[in-house]
């Protein structure tokens, strides 16, 4: 099965090959293949970022709204994604060990897991994302999630390619300036603010709904939930389902598409490195190497 | 490091030490690799789903219940009743030296018992990497025989 055609894998994986699904994805992620190779432009999908900062309970939540589409029958598509080290290029991917729903063999078929680091070049992940996300959507998986770490840039990028994006936040994370400072609260559709049982959970939305008033525009919610107890699931899941997204946060995600193609056409020209050493020895000032990477 | 490969790492049946599961990965990351780690207490089934669905190139297994003898040959066999003959299996824990063949003949690759040099799993993971007749569906039967 190494080495088939994108084409032969996405008709396997169409016809419900796991395996072909997995392989036609590898081979999107590493740029042997394109959605481009088998899109049908009447396949329609919708995609929902989540994230937030380290430790919220992202996973748990993740895993409540897998198992609750699944036993609606709806098939769900998570794309988990972990940073690589900076240091060996390698990457330490845990996201399944919290997820329990996959497990369950009566929903086993309509979940599928994909672990996904961001590697070295940080422009291009947010772009393979999207493609990986459209693969997805064209292999019959009509709902794909993306979980990412909500800190850092690329990380945000990476949530800008979903339609919808939901930020999940929890009890004891500082106030609210700290949330704003991630830069998600404006691109943030619905806000879950996990771990209601815990002490300082509702001071935290209050902080946040406060935080979000200053706002010109119609601010997203902010919902209590408790992927422990339950509680306010049942009715951030009717949110989830029909979610409508917000006049700012379309905007934000527009402008963070845009600054990746801008930083992918830089990073991905020819010459990028050599006129980052000239750069650096002082030989062309930045507006020069601009001219440069800008043109070519 | 030019050769990135998927790793799943896995905790089969029903014993909770992972730390010599969770040292592995840690090594292998170091090396360059994308590893994705289970958790514990994973049954056959979830382990070879797992690795379907990443579509990992290796799978190793980490036991130190006394069960590997059971374990690791019905996930071998679910693996290649997947289709899944390419991927190298490897293992470690606690595996008495006199369970080395039946483990071998069932397609486990290597197996690196306490105090291996981690090193020495690397080694394996770069040969087995290009070698055919490494995957767990291939005949032969195979042995990495050291660095």
């Amino acid at each position: 099965m190494r080495g088939a055609t994108p084409a032969s894998l996405h008709a396997e994986a169409v016809a419900g090959s796991r395996r072909a699904l997995a392989r036609l994805l590898s081979d999107v992620e590493d740029g042997r293949a394109s959605p481009k190779d088998f899109d049908t432009p009447e396949v329609a999908g919708r995609s929902l970022a989540i994230t937030g900062p380290p430790g919220v309970g992202k996973s748990c939540l993740i895993d409540h709204m897998l198992r609750a589409w699944a036993g609606e029958g709806r098939r769900t598509a998570l794309l988990a994604v972990d940073p690589s080290s900076s240091l060996s290029g390698g990457a330490l991917l845990g996201d399944r060990i919290r997820l329990t729903s996959p497990d369950e063999p009566d929903l086993a078929d309509r979940i599928y897991v994909r672990s996904i680091a961001t590697r070295r070049a940080t422009g291009s992940v947010p772009t393979v994302l999207g493609d990986l996300v459209r693969t997805l959507h064209l292999c019959g998986w009509e709902q794909v999630l993306i979980e990412t770490v909500g800190a850092g840039q690329s990380e945000v990028r990476c949530a800008a390619v979903a339609d919808r994006i939901v930020l999940i936040e929890g009890p004891a994370r500082g106030d609210a300036v700290q949330a704003e400072k991630a830069g998600l609260l404006e691109l943030a559709d619905l806000i879950l603010v996990n771990k209601s049982d815990l002490d300082g959970a509702a001071r935290h939305a209050a902080e946040l709904r406060d935080a979000l008033s200053l706002d010109a525009g119609r601010p997203p919610e902010v919902r209590l939930v408790s992927a422990k107890t339950k509680e306010g699931l049942e009715e951030a899941m009717a949110l989830l389902n029909d979610l409508p997204e917000r006049a700012g946060s379309s905007r934000a995600r527009a402008r963070e598409r845009l600054a990746n193609a801008v930083e992918r056409h830089l990073t991905g020209h020819d010459d990028y490195e050599s006129m980052l050493a000239e750069i650096a020895s002082g030989r062309r000032s930045v507006e020069e190497v601009m001219e440069v990477l800008w043109r070519g | 490091m030019d050769r990135v490969l998927r790793i799943v790492v896995a905790k089969p049946g029903l014993d909770g030490h992972d730390r010599g599961a969770k040292v592995v990965a840690r090594a292998l990351r170091d090396a360059g690799h994308e590893v994705i780690y289970t958790g514990l207490r994973r049954t056959p089934k979830q382990i070879v789903d797992a690795v379907r669905d990443e579509d990992a190139r290796f799978l190793g297994l980490s036991s130190l219940s006394g069960a590997h003898g059971h374990l690791f040959p019905t996930i071998c066999d679910l693996l290649r009743e997947e289709g899944l003959d390419d991927v190298v299996v490897f293992g470690g824990g606690i595996i008495p030296d006199e369970d080395h063949a039946d483990l071998h003949a069932a397609g486990v690759r290597a197996i690196f018992g306490p105090g291996t040099p981690t090193g020495d799993i690397n080694a394996f993971v770069l040969d087995a990497a290009d070698r055919e007749e490494a995957g767990v569906g291939a005949a032969g039967g195979w042995v990495w025989q050291g660095a």
